[in-house]
């Protein structure tokens, strides 16, 4: 009960001992750090969008022309990406895959989390716990003999190699984070549903699921961002361009060895980092408690 | 409500009490998760140290050849170059984004305005995918367009430009920059998840007992934040350990196989040059490295849980 108490105590006093604290010495210690790293964590960003307005004459004349701004600002670089290279077919490829594996990985995670959570069969805990390691598998020791069984089943080159492999990582993910959301619904609930005659199939699509829905949320959105930001899979198991994901297009196909078209790879980086950038705004909190609630159990 | 009640007017067959056996509901509960994990996860893991032990090759089923993956590695400079390379960058990289998250963390738990703002663009890092930021940093890193290059000359520190990729230890030092640059928001986020459950009485009682702002941090903020240290740390370690994208965009393992990591070395052989086979056992060589990793955090945990618990 008292640890209840001061866990809550510091939305109570807010500013805590900021009073304590000069104005010029909080200046030094906190903002400049503070700005300064933002700089630095945005800059690339800030770099990648204007390198991909600017006119070729102006990206590597920096005599004349001030590197950080841009004079008459171009769209060629983006008209180039979206009309005379298969872009626009490695975003519809991206977004089928993830929507397919996160829908694929959300499905499964539901039930297991439910049943390791709440039915709690003998060996749950143990279930429990395999699941967290396999989180822990990362896929740089899994491509070489995932590519061979993709080829063997004949999936090589199709997206179903990704929708299928991705909930390798997927799956193990959404189980803990909707356990940890499981664990938080009060048994009560459910015991007084078990009472009324309620199946467990009911239990869980009409009161379990309508109050973890921030919770499905979160590992949804999480899903999402991780299948598109997955790269070795989708390198290794995909082939023809047509088929290609936008990480993997990005790299393979619009870097000839010869000239580095600069503009149109910071366009291609641009539009491929805009989807999960703007799910990502409208949904922090959720992005933020799925993080750190998978860290934190 | 219209559907509780039907069920309990139905007479109970065989079926469905079995179907309401909690066992037996579990089983089917875990069905999905648990074909998926098996096929998709647990399979290939024995396959691929099954394939290490062959000399498989792409389009070739290999045969048995025991331990000669291995023993070719093992005299192998560059495999242990790849070791070499991947311990360093392990190394230094988590030990600045553990030190850079922390204060960030730290800086972002002041009492500030704006401050979900600056924590919601603090992680803008993370979120977009690696390979695009990675993108971004080549073009950075341009040996002969670089912008750094170009501030720092500008601003007359140096008089000539840096090579950033094309020399091993700048390459070295370029691809560390470029993973701490994406790796310190999750560790910062994390960190201050944990900053804010420190009540803020002990800091007050802290104070009133005289505590300095360094005390505070080293005997109240360390020892509290010490367990979510330890399992961001062993995320952020394994991410690094088993890192490929960020090498495989900027530097492809180059220059003379200075920044090769062994997920880089592990799919220029096995998928590039087609030895699934040797690519396989690079892989598995990993997995010690992992398990240790793994089992460092957990018992460190362990201890400082007994610790505190002690210490009360």
């Amino acid at each position: 009960m008292a640890i209840t108490e001061t866990r809550n105590a510091p939305a109570g006093d807010e500013g805590g001992m900021g009073y304590l604290q000069s104005v010029p010495r909080k200046i030094v210690t906190v903002w400049v750090p503070l700005l300064i790293f933002v700089f630095v964590l945005l800059f690339p960003f800030y770099w990648m969008a204007i390198t991909s307005v600017k006119p070729n004459e102006q990206m590597t004349n920096f005599n004349d022309y001030s590197p950080f701004w841009v004079i008459g600002p171009t769209l060629e670089h983006f008209r180039y990406l979206l009309f005379q290279t298969s872009y626009p077919g490695w975003l519809w490829n991206t977004i089928m895959i993830s929507v397919g594996s996160t829908v694929l990985s959300l499905l499964a995670a539901v039930f297991a989390a439910y049943a390791i959570e709440r039915l709690r069969f003998s060996g749950a805990r143990q279930v429990g716990l395999g699941i967290f390691l396999a989180y822990l598998v990362p896929p740089s020791i899994l491509f070489i003999p995932l590519s061979v069984m993709v080829f063997r089943l004949g999936l090589y080159d199709t997206p179903f190699a990704l929708i299928l492999t991705y909930p390798t990582f997927l799956v193990p993910f959404c189980t803990w984070l909707l356990m940890g959301y499981f664990r938080s619904i009060p048994f009560e609930l459910e015991e007084c549903a078990l009472m009324d005659g309620a199946t467990r199939w009911q239990i869980l699509t009409k009161i379990i699921l309508p109050l973890s829905v921030p919770g499905l949320i979160s590992a949804g959105i999480f899903a999402f961002t991780l299948s598109w930001n997955e790269f070795i899979y989708a390198l290794t198991f995909i082939q023809s361009s047509e088929n290609k994901t936008v990480p993997v297009g990005v790299l393979t196909e619009l870097v000839r060895s010869d000239v580095y078209e600069w503009g149109a790879l910071m366009a291609g980086a641009l539009i491929g980092s805009l989807p999960v950038v703007i799910l990502y705004s409208f949904f922090v909190e959720h992005y933020v408690s799925s993080m750190t609630g998978a860290v934190k159990e | 409500m219209a559907a509780v009640t039907t069920a309990t007017q139905q007479e109970p067959s065989t079926v469905a009490r079995l179907m309401e056996s909690r066992g037996w509901l579990a089983a089917w509960f875990m069905l999905p998760a648990a074909v998926l994990l098996l096929v998709f996860l647990t399979y290939p893991l024995g396959l691929g140290v099954w394939l290490g032990f062959t000399d498989a090759r792409i389009g070739r089923p290999g045969i048995f050849i025991g331990l000669e993956n291995y023993q070719y590695l093992w005299e192998d400079s560059v495999f242990w170059l790849a070791v070499f390379n991947t311990l360093l960058y392990t190394t230094v990289a988590s030990i600045l984004k553990f030190i850079l998250g922390l204060w960030l963390a730290l800086l972002l738990n002041e009492n500030l305005p704006f401050k979900s703002f600056f924590r919601a663009i603090v992680l803008l890092p993370w979120v977009v995918p690696t390979v695009l930021s990675a993108i971004a940093f080549w073009w950075i890193f341009d040996s002969q367009f670089s912008i750094i290059s170009w501030a720092l000359i500008e601003l007359g520190i140096i008089d000539h430009r840096i090579n950033f990729l094309g020399d091993p230890t700048n390459a070295r030092a370029s691809v560390i920059a470029a993973n701490v640059w994406r790796g310190i928001p999750f560790v910062a986020i994390t960190l201050l998840a944990g900053l804010q459950t420190i009540p803020q009485s002990l800091y007050e009682a802290a104070t009133l007992d005289g505590a300095g702002r360094w005390q505070l941090f080293r005997y109240v903020t360390l020892p509290l934040l010490t367990p979510i240290i330890a399992i961001t740390m062993t995320f952020s370690v394994l991410f690094t350990f088993t890192d490929f994208q960020l090498i495989y965009v900027l530097t492809r393992g180059g220059p003379v196989n200075a920044t090769h990591l062994m997920a880089t070395l592990s799919f220029q052989r096995g998928i590039s040059g087609g030895q699934l086979g040797e690519g396989a056992a690079i892989a598995v060589a990993m997995i010690p490295f992992l398990l240790a990793a793994i089992l460092f955090s957990y018992f460190g945990l362990q201890r400082r849980k007994w610790q505190q618990g002690g210490g009360d």
